[in-house]
């Protein structure tokens, strides 16, 4: 078993969110490893996904690793807090190999949010969601809420085609440029 | 000791990078989170790798990114932070956004809006200043409206004089005037040139120093009207308006001068109403004598000269006044010990200045005995063309001005950057400059300076 797969195992166990527990902590330290390889992080990604987290965060006192999921295929961050005589440059690398899937994703247009906010998915918490995946979109089609300092601003489709992905969760803080959702022309 | 009035946990950077980062620091060392914002151009930049959260703000233009004052404040507040530090340009010197943190109730790290709206407008500077017994260049206090008024002025402030535009600066409508024969013409010049190019033909005069030096106090005020002086930086080292170098103490600044312009910035702080870390800029004349030229109510980027001979931190002091922890040191406390200099290492050609934005492929970071190296760069980073040059501050550290620039030659041979160009050879000809070396300058020094 590789250090990955034992921690990961553990963690598992453990019900690994990004709070840490005092307890895990621990068993991490114990079996956590000075680095991560592609494989290690493919498989570590590869977990996360399977138990649908969308945001999962390790750190001991070698190395942080951050998953953060934007799109269908995981963009990995494993930052090294080296001094910066020596080469920092920070590594993201696809957690999985190109898929036909993959492929496919990458010729999705996405709506990305113009401002930075939090995404809400319909006009008010009891109402539906303004989309969902099936859902054909014009230009002036309102697809969410994006609100930024009390203020609820509509965002527009500006494209025609139909939502094959959401990406982000109801709640979820956003940045400039996120994607939200993938159309299919 | 008063007590702490609000607790800091999380601060948001609302800048980028080398001063981005050195916030980052001593945020660390204090234990309170950090959050940068950046555009999509700084993706890669280090201030979103050391930060513990990261928010992409806008796209790579400054107006629509670092100056995008609802993107820094939604950002601000999707991250929950009790404080932004602003930290130097874009909107460190705005009343308006240091007046939205407050109503949305996030903590400014800096002076209260109308302080910082009031040294920003100059007439009105000079005004408060005046008032608080601040020596300001003698000059006319409204616009010149006729050559009869304009020799009036120039006999009561004596010659040389400059005649400036009211409405703008660059100097266009600017007339420098060493006899009172060619006064009238002159001023004749300078009002059609204002109108012209400011359609607005108003212009002032006041007292012209022919080879000033440029000399800054350091102030630090708690929100108790507290205030205390750090001494002196140098920075008279400058071309087009921009410094090149700095240093502290000033090679040619007297401990009683330095008393005495200490204890008017303190003083007119005070009057102010003036809190956190702030800087006084003076035009020393030939004669020794000193004026107010304006105030920067922010951190500046030269403060490591300071932060380097007094052992303070002066980002930890303004966190740490934001909390409205009371100012513990006393002026008497206050000791400059040694020597120190800070070349700004720009990414521009070092003869004719033309920015190199690029890829830096070879990086090294010159170490040794009191040297400090403040930047952003990391070896692979890619120099974005939207921003200022400046990719890194190097500064040392030394018990005399002697050894510190032999120091600073030693740490420009070790510093090595590759794949753009840098005005490091620049700051080598300087320092072996024997002008530069006995500390006899004044601002004209680079109009003279043959690379």
């Amino acid at each position: 078993m590789s250090d990955v797969t034992a921690s990961a195992t553990a963690m598992d166990k453990d019900k690994m969110t990004s709070d840490k527990s005092q307890t895990s902590s621990k068993k991490q330290r114990e079996q956590a490893p000075a680095s991560l390889n592609m494989n290690e992080l493919r498989e570590l990604a590869e977990l996360v996904n399977e138990h649908g987290f969308t945001d999962f965060e390790f750190e001991n006192e070698n190395i942080r690793v951050r998953l953060s999921k934007m799109t269908a295929t995981q963009v990995v961050q494993a930052v090294q807090p080296a001094p910066v005589a020596q080469s920092a440059a920070p590594a993201a690398a696809e957690a999985a190999t190109p898929s036909a899937a993959e492929v496919e994703e990458e010729s999705l247009i996405k709506i990305t949010s113009p401002i930075v906010g939090t995404f809400y998915r319909s006009p008010s918490p009891d109402k539906e969601p303004y989309v969902k995946e099936g859902t054909t979109v014009t230009p002036d089609t309102v697809v969410c809420i994006v609100e930024a300092m009390k203020l609820m601003n509509e965002i527009q489709a500006e494209t025609t085609g139909e939502i094959v992905k959401v990406y982000v969760e109801n709640g979820q803080p956003v940045e400039y440029g996120q994607p939200l959702f993938g159309i299919k022309k | 000791m008063k007590m702490k009035t609000r607790e800091i946990r999380k601060i948001l950077i609302a800048n980028r990078g080398e001063i981005a980062c050195r916030i980052i620091w001593t945020c660390k060392e204090m234990g309170i989170k950090t959050v940068a914002v950046h555009s999509e151009a700084d993706r890669e930049a280090l201030h979103v790798r050391y930060a513990d959260e990261a928010v992409c703000i806008g796209p790579p233009s400054s107006a629509q990114s670092y100056l995008n004052i609802p993107a820094i404040i939604s950002a601000a507040e999707v991250t929950n932070v009790d404080a932004i530090h602003p930290g130097y340009g874009f909107l460190a010197e705005s009343s308006t956004f240091a007046t939205i943190c407050e109503d949305c109730n996030i903590k400014f790290i800096g002076p209260k809006a109308t302080v910082i709206a009031m040294m920003g407008d100059k007439v009105e500077a000079r005004r408060a200043m005046s008032a608080a017994g601040v020596p300001i260049l003698p000059g006319s206090p409204d616009p010149i409206e006729s050559a009869d008024e304009a020799k009036k002025f120039a006999k009561e402030i004596g010659l040389p004089v400059i005649i400036k535009a009211a409405a703008g600066g660059g100097g266009r409508g600017m007339r420098i005037v060493r006899t009172h024969e060619e006064l009238a013409g002159q001023l004749e010049v300078a009002q059609s040139e204002a109108l012209a190019a400011f359609k607005n033909g108003a212009v002032y005069i006041e007292r012209y120093i022919e080879r000033p030096r440029h000399i800054e106090i350091q102030v630090l005020a708690d929100e108790y009207g507290n205030c205390i002086h750090l001494g002196e930086r140098e920075c008279t080292i400058q071309r087009r308006h921009q410094k090149l170098l700095e240093e502290a103490p000033s090679p040619v600044i007297t401990p009683e001068q330095r008393e005495a312009m200490g204890a008017v910035a303190v003083n007119a702080c005070k009057k102010i109403g003036y809190s956190s870390a702030g800087t006084f800029e003076f035009l020393l004349d030939e004669d020794g004598r000193f004026y107010f030229m304006e105030m920067n109510t922010r951190i500046q980027v030269e403060h490591p000269v300071t932060e380097m001979v007094t052992l303070a931190d002066i980002v930890r002091n303004q966190i740490k006044i934001a909390e409205g922890e009371d100012m513990s040191y006393r002026q008497e406390e206050l000791q400059i010990v040694g020597h120190s200099i800070e070349c700004r290492i720009n990414a521009e050609d070092p003869v004719t200045f033309v920015p190199s934005p690029g890829k830096i492929t070879a990086f090294n970071i010159p170490g040794g005995p009191g040297v400090r190296v403040d930047t952003a760069v990391y070896p692979g980073y890619v120099v974005p063309p939207y921003y200022d040059s400046m990719i890194a501050k190097l500064i040392v550290h030394a018990r005399t001005r002697e050894l510190a620039i032999a120091r600073m030659q030693r740490a420009l041979d070790m510093m090595v950057v590759e794949g753009i160009k840098t005005t490091i050879p620049l700051h080598k000809k300087i320092m072996a400059d024997e002008k530069f070396q006995k500390g006899d300058f004044s601002t004209k020094f680079m109009e003279e300076f043959k690379y």
